[in-house]
């Protein structure tokens, strides 16, 4: 349990800090101004030295998961997306594993039964967790560009109405609000349900499910349950976004408590397997096309090595290989 | 049986008092790097011997055993691991992209054939990573270097490598956990990487080292010096004139054959391989085909790839080597499963390009294997799969039908390579009973033999017989539904290693390499009348009597 209570336990901290130092501090010019800036200086970078950092290393061989029929005679029937066969179907197989997860889609779950014998049942609830999780948390991301625009962008704004379209509170209901705090109590309640996924979860697993349910929660209760005045977040939200340091006016200390934690994950993300979101694109079982006995892939580093020869081979044997009639070079 | 493994009874009661559940012990409230590490009978590989490691000049020789206190590692091993992971991490981005972007999600949790067979939590690929991750996250990143137990990282200590040394040496590098994670993580990516680590420090396997050794001096794993390697394949040669009345002529070495013919040597000396050797020698006879078999590269196989991608390189190069040499135009690769993931994704690329090879054209059918055109390296299923669809060889299935057959996909060719049609083509029209076992177990989601990647060693039976177990499961299911009693496989290391499987969990069932059923079925010029398979086993309706 120590596992799942010391995140909790830290992000609850996380939270306060904020509250104490608005609430007491005054210090709203501190996580209002200068922490955010300061995190999305952090996440940049650092997402940035990642990024470059794999970059910079070397694919030395060409290794993709070939998960269907590779293109060989003309006419055997293949499976350009599980086995593609040149740049684009590869980049097509990676945005299903980005946009779908379609590996996580093919997930089984195996029992052991009587005889005895292992049974294979399809099991799916991962992927569509998964996928509601990121997904819902890509469109309250978008949604959010509100805040930082005088006027939304019409795509954003469908987005934004598709959302609402139960309008059945006031301020109507984002839908992804609630699948969002569904799909995160589903993956906690997954860890914590099994006893694989017990033993394997790390603590840094499940602080950054807390961390992300915590922004949540804060988000929502501003919005439905407080009902945080929005004229000031606004005017903070546009100071950020035009680079400005005016300090902000009053808005209480919910939002700070919102915001911070928000900072918080920006600056984990770099450091930690929120990572992911970036290694995705750069693993090389996914993104190379199946094609490397038709095109010549080059390793930057080949090494030189000296391998035993022919002639270095016939030198020990050539007595043996003549009495028994092998062809030599050397008589 | 072996006494490396328990009673076959005994191990089913061990999976029915522990069904539904996987898992094998209780670990609540457990932290999994407080799991201790035994070694015990059977699930250990004697180390290699210090005369093979003086020979192949790695580090570290001597005697000693897994279930030694002390394993007497180097002085600064400590050192020597860190900085060879630093040096693999900068080379190899997969391996630094699989360090940071596991999520631990848990789906590849119960893909693995060796957590399925031992119920052993480490051997949840995740887990596995994990043995590695957890020292990586010590060297780049200070946060986990205080908070320990929060990152899950840890210290590099004896404990460690010999956790290493179990865990990477209960991995066959089948990548089938690696089809399923969201992240595409290849969990033999990083076993390559941790075994490279450990016979840095001088931590090894003997089935491994050893055939690397014979290999690079006598050409192949089984060390059979060139005189031997002919008569071998000689003796197959009458036993082809016994069965068939027919005398087919293989050469040696011979320069200015069209086609240099590689197969694991597994096929020229092992039982039952030496049946699917016969195979190819009738298939190459019935065509005409002008090839030549050489005694200096006379493996297909490449124990270096257990080793390092070093040793992997070296071994490979003769194949290159020898074809030049000869003057031949182009390569042909028999059945054989790790074999084919090296010239597929790695022959080429190491110790290309083949300019002095032309790209592969059949002589029979003209047709071109573009597929192959940079390493002009054609597969044997492609290349007779070709063969059949244009008629050219005269077939009848009718002699298969003593056998009911099922097929395994080799994990290699099936995830380091997309071979999976080209064998079910020739299967079907060499033999009238197929049946697939269950849609999990087959293709991309092939199971492991259990004994891949050099772990086919006699000592490690109690964990081959468990990591085969999904494999067997799979059979065991075809068998009760439709009395399947053949297992047709294209691997060497299949042939060699469900054999035994089979007789620990499903006596009875027989395992054959997919051209054996090829020479079974071919009406060849000149025959005798056909009585026996390859195998001299009568065949069904056949009979010395039947005037049909």
């Amino acid at each position: 349990m120590r596992k799942v209570l010391q995140p909790l336990l830290l992000v609850l901290v996380l939270a306060l800090i904020p509250y104490v130092g608005v609430t007491y501090g005054k210090l709203d010019y501190l996580f209002g101004i200068i922490i955010p800036y300061t995190a999305v200086a952090i996440l940049v970078l650092g997402m940035l030295w990642r990024l470059i950092d794999w970059v910079r290393r070397p694919v030395p061989f060409r290794i993709p998961t070939t998960c269907g029929q590779e293109k060989s005679l003309d006419w055997v029937k293949t499976n350009p997306l599980e086995s593609p066969s040149n740049p684009f179907m590869a980049a097509l197989r990676m945005l299903s594993e980005v946009l779908f997860f379609r590996s996580l889609f093919r997930n089984t779950k195996a029992e052991l039964h009587g005889g005895p014998k292992l049974v294979y049942g399809s099991h799916k609830w991962l992927w569509l967790g998964g996928l509601a999780f990121h997904w819902s948390l890509l469109i309250i991301v978008v949604r959010h560009a509100r805040f930082f625009m005088e006027t939304m962008p019409m795509p954003i704004q469908m987005i934004d109405s598709f959302d609402r379209f139960l309008d059945v509170t006031v301020p109507a209901f984002y839908l992804t609000d609630a699948i969002a705090l569904a799909a995160i109590t589903f993956l906690v309640a997954r860890r914590l349900s099994d006893e694989k996924m017990r033993l394997l979860s790390l603590s840094t697993d499940y602080f950054p499910l807390f961390l992300i349910g915590g922004i949540a929660l804060a988000g929502i209760s501003m919005r439905y349950v407080t009902k945080v005045n929005i004229m000031p977040v606004k005017s903070l939200t546009m100071t950020l976004a035009s680079f400005g340091f005016t300090a902000p006016e009053p808005i209480g200390a919910l939002f700070y408590v919102h915001l911070f934690l928000v900072c918080v994950l920006l600056v984990y993300v770099p450091f930690s397997k929120l990572l992911h979101m970036g290694g995705i694109f750069l693993s090389p079982t996914r993104n190379l096309p199946n094609d490397s006995r038709a095109k010549r892939h080059v390793n930057p580093w080949n090494p030189d090595i000296k391998f035993r020869t022919y002639a270095e081979y016939e030198d020990e044997f050539r007595e043996k290989m003549k009495k028994a009639g092998l062809p030599v070079d050397k008589q | 049986m072996s006494k490396y493994a328990p009673k076959t009874e005994e191990l089913k009661k061990e999976f029915e008092e522990k069904k539904p559940r996987l898992l094998k012990g209780k670990f609540d409230g457990m932290d999994w790097w407080d799991i201790p590490v035994e070694f015990r009978d059977g699930n250990w590989c004697f180390p290699a011997k210090p005369e093979v490691l003086d020979e192949l000049h790695f580090p570290n020789p001597r005697k000693w055993a897994a279930t030694d206190k002390d394993w007497q590692l180097p002085a600064n091993w400590e050192k020597t691991i860190r900085d060879g992971m630093k040096d693999r991490l900068k080379r190899f981005r997969s391996f630094k992209v699989f360090m940071d972007s596991c999520v631990r999600c848990g789906a590849c949790a119960d893909k693995c054939h060796f957590f399925l067979g031992t119920g052993d939590p480490k051997n949840m690929p995740v887990m596995r990573a994990e043995l590695v991750r957890s020292i990586y996250r010590q060297d780049v990143n200070a946060f986990a270097r205080v908070l320990t137990k929060f990152s899950g990282s840890r210290k590099l200590t004896p404990e460690v490598i010999k956790e290493w040394h179990m865990y990477f040496h209960q991995c066959t590098e089948c990548r089938r956990c690696s089809v399923f994670c969201p992240m595409g993580i290849d969990t033999a990516e990083i076993t390559m990487m941790a075994r490279e680590l450990l016979n840095l420090i001088g931590v090894n396997n003997n089935w491994i080292l050893a055939p690397v050794a014979n290999c690079n001096r006598t050409g192949n794993h089984l060390g059979i010096e060139p005189h031997t390697f002919e008569q071998n394949i000689m003796s197959l040669v009458d036993d082809i004139e016994e069965v068939t009345g027919v005398r087919v002529n293989p050469t040696f070495n011979r320069k200015g054959a069209e086609i240099l013919f590689i197969t694991p040597s597994g096929d020229v000396f092992g039982d039952p391989g030496v049946y699917t050797m016969m195979g190819y020698l009738l298939l190459f006879h019935h065509i005409g085909l002008d090839y030549t078999i050489s005694t200096y590269a006379s493996e297909g196989g490449n124990f270096g790839t257990f080793t390092s991608n070093e040793m992997m390189k070296k071994l490979n190069a003769k194949m290159y080597h020898e074809a030049k040499r000869l003057g031949v135009k182009w390569i042909l690769g028999g059945e054989c499963g790790h074999m084919w993931r090296v010239v597929h994704q790695y022959m080429a690329t190491m110790n290309g390009p083949a300019d002095f090879l032309q790209e592969p054209v059949s002589p029979i059918t003209g047709t071109k294997f573009t597929n192959a055109k940079a390493t002009k390296m054609v597969h044997i299923a492609e290349f007779t799969a070709d063969l059949i669809k244009h008629n050219k060889l005269k077939l009848d299935p009718k002699r298969n039908d003593h056998l009911r057959t099922t097929f395994h996909d080799s994990c290699n060719v099936a995830r380091g390579m997309g071979m999976f049609e080209e064998p079910r083509y020739i299967l079907n029209k060499v033999c009238n009973v197929f049946h697939e076992m269950p849609e999990n177990t087959i293709r991309e989601q092939t199971f492991c033999c259990g004994s891949g990647s050099g772990l086919n060693a006699e000592e490690f039976m109690d964990i081959r017989m468990r990591g085969g177990f999904p494999r067997a499961s799979a059979v065991a299911h075809v068998r009760e539904k439709h009395k399947v009693d053949s297992l047709v496989t294209i691997c060497a290391i299949d042939r060699a290693s469900l054999t035994p499987l089979m007789r620990y969990w499903n006596p009875g069932v027989s395992v054959y390499g997919l051209h054996e059923l090829v020479g079974n079925a071919l009406i060849m010029d000149g025959e005798k009348k056909r009585t026996e398979d390859l195998r001299e086993n009568d065949m069904a309706g056949f009979e010395e009597d039947d005037d049909e």
